[in-house]
């Protein structure tokens, strides 16, 4: 009996003291982006990492979301008549919702799962210990180019997948149902405010920091794992974790956001 | 042991859970001479070194490097400390994704105001001084493990430190690279001028190149002795530890003369 | 080639995202990029009953401005609208709330005058219709036919 007790207690604690290990961390590194020297090339090549390699993932996703959309969207509107709608609606539930959350789930199995591996080989093959041996701030070193880079790319992401979206579902909408084509545009033009941009902008740079956030403490942290986190199985086993805790975290966070926005 | 100790490490204590690593580890390094610390493994050497480093806080006691706690000094303050070490970790622990060049180059671009080219004169004579012309542009994972510690060494002593620290610096070498890394750490030194800390289990080879050994056993350094006093020791456990390590053959005399061999 | 790789690659997407960003806010969010084009006019009505900033305004049902604020003066509504440049209002022109359809959204319907003189900028529309509310229309007809 005593020892469930323990057990439960260990488990709070444990995570009580991840929680606040990873809100340190996320501290230290926001802090060290505006700490001299500042370096563009490190940036620019995380910029590669996670924005430019994740086009490909982003230009797909986004199309079929928008097809599917202008799929259901015509066929729902249609029971109500106001297929002329149908623009507004693809591109309403893509701004507000589904563009920046997909994009981020996008990157999240893309880029997070690859830095969370990234920081955490370098923490077991020591190499987080030989940068603060040479007196280097590994979070300045690492971590700033790569949070700052999340925060440029995402919304940016998230920009293309929107577009993209749009006129997936104008192809499908317009091209294939027959929609009405100046409906579509006109509607959408009317309907989408700044409000609603802003919403997905505001979103996309709080997912991108909740992305870099979580994978990287995950990988910084992976020596402190619960269980022993060391070698090769130690890294797979919190780059699963770190993706599985985005993706929820992105979720969560979404929810509070739009109540917060709406 | 009249020269003034340059680390001292105070009844410094450390347990990972109900484990209790360090119990009470006591121990001084002179400047300018070299200290190994060698014990069995999983017995907690290379935690020592991490302590002295600054990277793992002790439960209790105290790490003092020039005089300073560790656990009681600034980031900033650490940082100035550290800018005096070198170290070659276990596995080198070069960045993978940055050339052998870049690798060396990198304390230099981050703690230096030097221009490429005084970068560049200076990464060349390390790579040199460690027989690496050549290697500039491969990749860690391009070379073998022995010009990976190399590597790592030219790195630990591009910024020219004070105290050089080697952690388990010829595992998984085999005779002729071990001895190949000796050899650098010895012509290094002599050049250089370093304070070296070694932790190894390289008995009896690493006799040759210390002039203090400490011996760690049971959380606890049984004792810091000079290499020949440390042969014949009356400390049981030590006496354990030299039959069990190098046999009754080995006697002191032997391996001085051995010594003198390898220095001229 | 490597080198060239990444900054080719950073500057497509960089090049993409503006340009995606871009459409998003500047054709989609109605964000100005050169200030707000156009005059201001203000015209008073009874009752505005669900005109909203930003409704469309028409000129023979072609967009010729917005709705750019609504505020409340000695208990009648004041709208103030932004009209595009080129489009000059007569000093008898009438401004009238109308509904697009039946239970579209509510817009505002400028019926242009024959006055020789021009409305300015900060200039005010003096003849006014109020919204016709669907509810006031059908109850007066139920109680005539009483």
């Amino acid at each position: 009996m005593l020892r469930l007790f323990e057990a439960i207690g260990g488990f709070f604690l444990y995570n009580v003291n991840q929680l606040g290990r990873l809100g340190i961390f996320l501290f230290v590194s926001l802090v060290s982006i505006f700490k001299p020297p500042y370096k563009v090339s490190p940036v620019i090549k995380q910029i590669y990492v996670i924005g430019s390699l994740s086009i490909f993932v982003i230009l797909f996703t986004g199309a079929f979301t928008g097809m599917v959309l202008g799929l259901q969207g015509y066929n729902t509107l249609k029971k109500f008549g106001s297929e002329g709608l149908l623009g507004s609606a693809v591109a309403l539930s893509l701004i507000r919702e589904l563009g920046p959350v997909l994009a981020a789930l996008m990157v999240t199995g893309r880029a997070g799962s690859a830095i969370c591996a990234e920081i955490g080989i370098m923490r077991i093959s020591e190499q987080i210990d030989a940068l603060e041996c040479m007196a280097i701030d590994p979070h300045k070193y690492i971590m700033a180019p790569k949070f700052l880079a999340a925060v440029i790319s995402m919304p940016l992401l998230t920009a293309i997948f929107d577009v993209i979206g749009i006129f997936g579902g104008y192809a499908i909408g317009v091209g294939l149902l027959g929609a009405n084509e100046g409906a579509f545009f006109s509607s959408m033009y009317k309907d989408v405010e700044f409000d609603d941009i802003y919403m997905g902008l505001v979103k996309s740079l709080v997912f991108g920091l909740l992305i870099v956030w979580i994978c990287s403490a995950k990988g910084y942290f992976v020596h402190l794992e619960r269980g022993g986190g060391f070698g090769a199985e130690g890294v797979s086993r919190v780059t699963t974790t770190a993706v599985v805790l985005s993706s929820v975290a992105i979720l969560v966070f979404d929810y509070f956001l739009t109540s917060v926005l709406i | 042991m009249n020269a003034r100790p340059v680390i001292q490490l105070i009844d410094v204590r450390k347990s990972f859970g109900s484990q209790e690593v360090l119990r009470g580890v006591n121990l001084s390094v002179v400047e300018g001479k070299t200290t190994v610390i060698v014990g069995g493994s999983g017995q907690g050497k290379s935690l020592i070194l991490k302590h002295i480093l600054g990277l793992v806080k002790p439960d209790s006691g105290q790490v003092l490097v020039y005089g300073k706690d560790l656990s009681r000094i600034s980031g900033r303050e650490l940082q100035e400390i550290r800018m005096n070490f070198g170290v070659l970790f276990q596995n080198a622990a070069l960045f993978d994704s940055m050339t052998v060049y870049d690798n060396v180059a990198l304390p230099l671009r981050e703690r230096t105001r030097l221009s490429e080219e005084e970068i560049r004169r200076i990464v060349t004579e390390k790579l040199e001084m460690m027989d690496l012309e050549g290697s500039e542009n491969k990749y860690p994972a391009q070379i073998s493990g022995g010009m990976r510690k190399r590597v790592g060494l030219a790195r630990a002593l591009v910024l020219n430190p004070k105290i050089v620290f080697f952690d388990e610096p010829t595992t998984g070498l085999d005779v002729a690279k071990s001895n190949e890394i000796y050899r650098v750490f010895f012509r290094t030194q002599s050049i250089l001028g370093y304070t070296a800390v070694i932790v190894s289990h390289d008995v009896p080879k690493i006799l040759k190149l210390a002039d203090y050994v400490a011996l760690l056993h049971q959380g606890v350094i049984q004792d810091c002795l000079t290499p020949e006093e440390f042969q014949l020791s009356d400390n049981p456990v030590i006496k354990e530890y030299v039959e069990t390590t190098m046999g009754a053959i080995y006697t002191s005399e032997i391996l001085e003369e051995e010594d003198e061999k390898d220095r001229y | 080639m490597r080198k060239i790789g990444i900054e080719t690659g950073v500057g497509f997407f960089l090049l993409a995202g503006l340009i995606s960003l871009a459409y998003l806010s500047v054709k989609l969010g109605d964000v100005e990029l050169f200030g707000e084009r156009g005059y201001t006019v203000r015209a008073r009505f009874a009752n505005i009953s669900g005109l909203k900033e930003g409704a469309s305004v028409e000129i023979a049902g072609v967009p010729v401005g917005k709705v750019s604020k609504i505020s409340l003066s000695d208990y009648e509504a004041v709208v103030e609208l932004l009209i595009d440049p080129e489009v000059k209002l007569q000093e008898d022109s009438i401004a009238s709330i109308r509904t697009m359809g039946i239970i579209g959204d509510k817009y505002v319907k400028i019926t242009p005058g024959g006055a020789e003189d021009y409305i300015g900028a900060g200039g005010e529309i003096l003849e006014t219709e109020s919204a016709i509310e669907l509810e006031e229309l059908v109850s007066k007809y139920i109680f005539e036919k009483e």
